[in-house]
């Protein structure tokens, strides 16, 4: 459960955020990491962004996941 | 890694305490392609799996009380208590999966009647969110909001594995995103006082194979070193912004893990300024270890003493579908692994 997704920043006011990952959006606090910038890569883990990420580092995560949930059948699990 | 290994010409154990490096390590066969003296163990990389038994019960006690509801992340809804898991609970309607720290807070201020415990279990990556809203549940006053603190440090896990209860790793692939927030720099006590190298690596097959061929060059050279092969994402340093919040409302204390027993500072426990929120001191629970299911081997499994197979119960009445112990129930746990990815390796019965 500690992986993280990396995510786009899209949206962002104070430190809540609405973050993009392959085309899903979701809310995200920036608490953890003050210096994010509106259209940032972040690694995103259980609602908050921990890194700032590279594109090529986020694309192969992506691939990762899609491939993790494929294997994982368990329901309502964590993204994270 | 081949020629590295061959010059060892002895057995060589690496273990992966990262339950996203194991299914990534089984997923992409790396094990078909290691040398044959090469052995992975899948060590206490999985909060779920690494969950004391205790713990579990303690959050099903608190289930049952109607003034509750037990916010959790998806992950531990199906862990099996001593007669039910949490998602038997679920149909009481007092039990929310929730996906972030901060669904939990709401939770708690969408029902000012019901005090709401927040099942905050996970490593060093987790615990911010935490800190998070338990200083905001502060500021705000949500007084009916508290958590379950069952936080784990990995560091601390890595140094009992070496001092006694499996001596026999010879290195370790550190977990990555655990390392986003402690920084590589905090692995460096496991080198210099075990002598053992530790790579930190990203979760992609070839990060993974670049991670275990640093380790096989450095031990054929005999020269322990901590290294990052992961520098896109992790820093030596961490995220000094969540550690911060994390010193600020946690303390470390004695903490019992899953097959590893009590270990010295393991465990995030709130501090004296937080602890109005900590739902130990609010319903007066200490924590003790259970007894866990009788024939299950989680425990050896995550100190890598043994591999899923060996485990009487496995595949047999132990699945995904219907686990018995952690490690079959988390899609992280090396149970589970090796039930999807490696079971043409079971040794018949």
């Amino acid at each position: 459960m500690c992986l993280a997704i990396p995510a786009r920043i899209v949206e962002l006011e104070g430190d809540r955020a609405v973050v993009d990952a392959m085309g899903n959006c979701w809310k995200a606090r920036t608490t953890l990491l003050p210096q994010a910038k509106l259209g940032d890569l972040v690694l995103i883990h259980a609602g908050f962004a921990l890194s700032l990420v590279d594109e090529e580092e986020a694309k192969k995560t992506w691939q990762l996941i899609a491939e993790i949930s494929e294997f994982d059948d368990t329901p309502n699990k964590v993204s994270g | 890694m081949t020629a590295a290994c061959q010059s060892l010409g002895r057995r060589i154990n690496i273990m992966e305490v990262c339950g996203t490096h194991t299914v990534s390590i089984f997923r992409n066969g790396i094990r078909s392609i290691l040398p044959r003296n090469l052995k992975l163990l899948s060590g206490p990389g999985c909060p779920v799996c690494v969950t004391d038994q205790g713990y579990v019960d303690t959050v099903l006690k608190l289930a049952d009380r109607s003034d509750c509801i037990i916010a959790t992340y998806g992950d531990m809804i199906r862990v099996p208590g001593k007669d039910h898991s949490l998602e038997t609970r679920q149909a009481k309607a007092n039990v929310k999966v929730v996906l972030s720290s901060e669904d939990a807070l709401q939770l708690a201020k969408d029902n000012p009647a019901h005090t709401v415990v927040f099942v905050a279990v996970g490593f060093e990556t987790t615990a911010p969110a935490t800190a998070v809203v338990v200083r905001e549940a502060a500021a705000e006053s949500v007084d009916n909001f508290c958590i379950l603190s069952g936080h784990k440090l990995v560091v601390p896990a890595m140094r009992a594995l070496l001092s006694g209860k499996n001596e026999n790793i010879n290195a370790f692939l550190c977990p990555g995103h655990v390392s986003v927030i402690i920084g590589y720099g905090a692995f460096a006590e496991i080198v210099e006082d075990f002598d053992r190298p530790c790579v930190v690596a990203g979760f992609e097959a070839v990060q993974i194979v670049e991670g275990l061929g640093e380790i096989c060059r450095q031990l054929s050279t005999g020269k322990a070193e901590l290294i990052s092969v992961y520098s896109a994402v992790v820093s030596e340093k961490g995220n000094s912004a969540a550690q911060r919040i994390v010193d600020e409302c946690f303390e470390s204390v004695d903490g019992y893990w899953r097959g590893l027993g009590e270990i010295e500072k393991s465990t995030l426990r709130l501090n004296d300024k937080y602890s109005q929120f900590d739902a130990f001191k609010r319903f007066d629970i200490s924590e003790t270890p259970s007894e866990e299911e009788k024939d299950c081997r989680c425990g050896e499994v995550l100190c890598g003493l043994i591999d899923p197979p060996e485990c009487g119960l496995f595949g047999q009445s132990c699945s995904p579908q219907e686990p018995v112990g952690p490690c079959m129930v988390s899609s992280e746990g090396a149970c589970a692994a090796w039930f999807k990815y490696g079971r043409e390796k079971i040794p018949k019965r």
